[in-house]
């Protein structure tokens, strides 16, 4: 018995402990000229869906929903936005060549047609950022719209 | 008290997962950015494989300059094609990373300045699209949609390069719920990567590269 306090005691102290631990945010008010919304004329409603569904994880900014502010889940998303922005940044979309341009819009085509993207981890705790099958139809015209063009 | 016990431990539990999937995530991250680096500057990668690479020059001596710089890439596109052909998704992966590989070690000296740049769309891309054809084993489908961007690379960047091979330009009008797919084969016989043993033989040859 005792035992097991000393070592829901020192599980509590690593709990209060990584707390103090910073990490990094993501977070930046300006938006460069590559921005895809500043590169191509995108409707309102294809960027209300971009915005709320793709950009926390996949552009300079994100909107911090409050159990980030608890670790370990900051660590948690922090792994997925720098892992998110790699792939894909859209606040640096403009300066992708039209290669990669139009692999990206492919491959978001079929991401979100397999339901791969958003995440459902993600989308778990962030319900609006879950695309109806509407959505879902907006977006796909959308791009393919793009994808004839470019 | 004992409710009290299952609840701490539960914590604990909970905890310890969280931290270890934490982890995972930033060495993930981690490698990909290694291997980007890798992509800009490949010498660790020359140094590794200078045998392999000494015995290929030798015999790429007697052939075209130009078109044998490609030989690399086309062995190892066509064998992540026939993978897929073969509904064998962990063969395309380790495939995949072969092809990753060569995109990296190609040679851009002997491109005409005017092409250079997008030479270096093509490759970018294509290794792009490699690396995920090579992390992404067991999810077939996902692994096709990116040799259907790759095949396109690969076609252009030939296009510029020329081939040391006759290539067909094969067509399926099927794929992409009917947006069709291209691939570049090695053999007039169609083998369709796209559909693999579903739909094997649904294809046409659009042209004979050589």
């Amino acid at each position: 018995m005792k035992v097991l306090k000393i070592i829901a005691f020192i599980l509590l102290l690593t709990f209060v402990g990584i707390q103090f631990i910073p990490t990094s945010r993501n977070q930046n008010d300006i938006v460069p000229a590559t921005d895809l919304m500043q590169v191509y004329n995108v409707p309102e409603n294809v960027e209300v869906i971009f915005k709320t569904s793709c950009y926390d994880c996949h552009s300079n900014n994100t909107a911090y929903p409050w159990y980030n502010k608890i670790q370990p889940g900051s660590w948690i998303m922090e792994g997925h936005i720098k892992e998110g922005k790699s792939e894909l940044n859209f606040n640096e979309f403009g300066s992708y060549s039209e290669r990669r341009q139009k692999s990206k819009f492919k491959s978001i085509l079929s991401q979100v047609k397999d339901g791969e993207m958003p995440l459902a981890s993600y989308t778990l705790i962030h319900r609006d950022a879950k695309l109806s099958e509407n959505e879902k139809k907006t977006l796909e015209d959308w791009i393919n719209k793009m994808l004839e063009s470019l | 008290m004992k409710k009290f016990k299952t609840a701490l431990g539960m914590v604990a539990i909970a905890l310890t997962l969280l931290t270890v999937m934490s982890c995972k995530d930033t060495k993930k991250s981690d490698e990909h950015m290694e291997m980007d680096q890798d992509g800009m500057n490949h010498k660790g990668d020359e140094n590794m494989e200078m045998d392999q690479n000494g015995m290929q020059n030798d015999e790429m001596m007697h052939q075209d300059q130009k078109t044998s710089k490609t030989t690399a890439i086309l062995n190892s596109y066509l064998e992540l094609k026939n993978a897929l052909v073969a509904d064998n998704t962990e063969v395309a992966a380790t495939t995949g990373k072969t092809l990753f590989d060569a995109l990296a070690k190609f040679d851009q000296s002997s491109i005409a300045e005017a092409q250079k740049q997008e030479v270096i769309d093509i490759i970018e891309n294509a290794r792009e699209q490699a690396e995920h054809i090579s992390e992404n084993s067991g999810k077939m489908d996902h692994q096709r949609e990116h040799f259907e961007i790759l095949s396109n690379d690969i076609k252009d960047l030939i296009a510029i390069t020329g081939t040391d091979r006759v290539l067909y330009k094969t067509f399926c009008p099927m794929y992409n719920k009917g947006k069709g797919g291209m691939w570049l084969s090695e053999t007039k016989e169609i083998k369709n990567p796209y559909f693999g043993s579903k739909m094997m033989k649904c294809g046409e040859i659009q042209e004979e590269i050589k």
